[in-house]
Parts: C-alpha cells; sequence; structure tokens
C-alpha cells in the first residue's frame, strides 16, 4: 500500500514577513505540521509576522479554529505577528453560529489587505 | 426517490475529510444552500472527528430522510468506543475529557435543526438532521 505523503503547505518569505496559503482540504495532523514549520520558519528567517491566506478553506471546525488561534498565539510568543485572511463568507457564518468567537486573531478580507494590516501592525510596534 | 445513503467509515483523519465532502455532496444535490452545506459538512467534521478521537473510529452514514412537507438530510455516526458518561455535560461548551476544545458536540448541535444523542458503553449514536421546506 502507498504511504500517504505529509502535505507541505509553501512558506514564503516577503522581505521581513512571511506568506502562506491553506490548501482547501488537509487533515489534524498537516494543520499541526503546518503549526510547526510556520513557527520554526519565522524563527529561522527572523521574520516580523506571517500573513496566514485561508481563502481555500471550504470548512473551519474547531479543531481547525483552534490550530489557528494557537499558531497565531504562539507567533506572539516568538515576537510575531500574524494576520489570517481571506475567510469565506459561510465559514465566517458558521464559526458565529457554533457558539463562541473561535477565532480570536486579527484577521484581513483577502491577502492585499492582510499585507496591508500586518504593515500597520508592525509600524505601530515600531513606533511604541 | 430519495437518494441512497451513503456510509463511510471512520478508521483515519482522511476518512473525517470524506465524510464531510459526502455530507457536503449530497446536500447540494438536494438543493440545500451553500451555508446550509457549509453548516452540514462542519457539522459532520465535528461529529466524525469525536468518533476517531474518543470512540477509536465509527461510522458515519448519510441519509436523506425527507417528507411531504420538508426536503431532509440526516448524519447518523455510531462507534463502539466507551460511551459518553454525561451527555448533558458533554454537550457544555468548553467540557472535554479529552485535550480539545469541547467544542464539537455543541457547535455540531448549534449548525443542525435536530440533535440527539445515545449513548452507553461499546454503543454510542449521535444523530442529527437539517431540513428545509419543499
Amino acid at each position: 500500500m502507498k504511504r500517504e505523503e505529509a502535505l507541505k503547505i509553501a512558506i514564503l518569505k516577503l522581505g521581513a514577513i512571511l506568506l502562506t496559503s491553506i490548501p482547501e482540504e488537509l487533515t489534524d495532523e498537516d494543520a499541526l505540521e503546518f503549526q510547526n514549520d510556520l513557527l520554526e520558519m519565522v524563527k529561522r528567517t527572523n521574520a516580523k509576522g506571517a500573513v496566514i491566506d485561508i481563502t481555500a478553506l471550504q470548512i473551519v471546525d474547531s479543531y481547525m479554529a483552534r490550530v489557528l488561534n494557537d499558531t497565531a498565539r504562539m507567533l506572539k510568543l516568538l515576537g510575531a505577528q500574524a494576520v489570517l485572511c481571506g475567510m469565506n463568507p459561510q465559514v465566517a457564518l458558521t464559526l458565529v453560529e457554533m457558539g463562541r468567537e473561535l477565532i480570536g486573531v486579527q484577521t484581513a478580507l483577502n491577502l492585499e489587505h492582510g499585507v496591508g494590516v500586518l504593515y500597520r501592525l508592525l509600524d505601530s510596534e515600531e513606533n511604541l | 426517490m430519495p437518494l441512497k445513503d451513503v456510509t463511510v467509515e471512520i478508521r483515519s483523519q482522511r476518512d473525517i475529510i470524506t465524510a464531510r465532502q459526502e455530507a457536503r455532496e449530497m446536500a447540494r444535490r438536494l438543493g440545500f444552500k451553500l451555508a446550509d452545506q457549509t453548516r452540514l459538512a462542519t457539522a459532520v467534521s465535528e461529529l466524525t472527528r469525536n468518533a476517531l478521537q474518543y470512540g477509536r473510529g465509527g461510522v458515519c452514514s448519510i441519509e436523506e430522510a425527507s417528507n411531504a412537507t420538508d426536503i431532509r438530510i440526516c448524519v447518523v455516526v455510531r462507534d463502539q468506543g466507551p460511551g459518553i458518561a454525561d451527555i448533558q455535560k458533554a454537550m457544555t461548551y468548553g467540557y472535554s475529557t479529552g485535550k480539545s476544545l469541547g467544542a464539537g458536540l455543541p457547535a455540531a448541535r448549534n449548525l443542525m435543526h435536530e440533535f440527539s444523542i445515545t449513548s452507553e458503553p461499546g454503543n454510542t449514536e449521535v444523530r442529527a438532521c437539517m431540513g428545509r421546506r419543499r
């Protein structure tokens, strides 16, 4: 039997920030691996922040919501910022109906805004 | 003619994805809107993950259960795990016997129109349905 290959999610460096896009379907394990890869990449590249694009995600259940939340908090602990962008409207609707605010992360409408929001966050940090 | 039932064995994380895709597809074929397709697929994701995590795997069956007035779709997830000792507690947001957020069951209930659980050691069944007027 063919072993299932672990999904590798590309993380791109753009100046001081990282860009990454989560694919349509990923298993719980893929999600945790992505979390780990992103943290490592931030550390390795001295990135100041990351924009995580979730345009392709059609479903964010409580597990995925937690992974996204945790990832943003972990980046903060490292001293980096995270912005989540491109949430599908149906996903937003579902997350709210599911009960609590599962996503406690900085968000933006799309990738372009996400990069803008991240740069502004970083600017305001520098001006402190 | 109602659509044929779809049954997905839940043995690995991949099967969670298959189950929610099948559920979405059936909802789409039954004419449910995108929002309902997403609600259903998300609920199926929560329930099948529970079966995998706590019930050591199980079976997810997706059925059309329409009647004279409503188009209905039901999801039944069964597992042979240890069972849910306190269903009322398990339905409380933030309660978990594992490491999870404790949001899965209440989330699934909130997304669906009907929701019921029966559980005893070796036999747990969660049934969740959603409907729309014909």
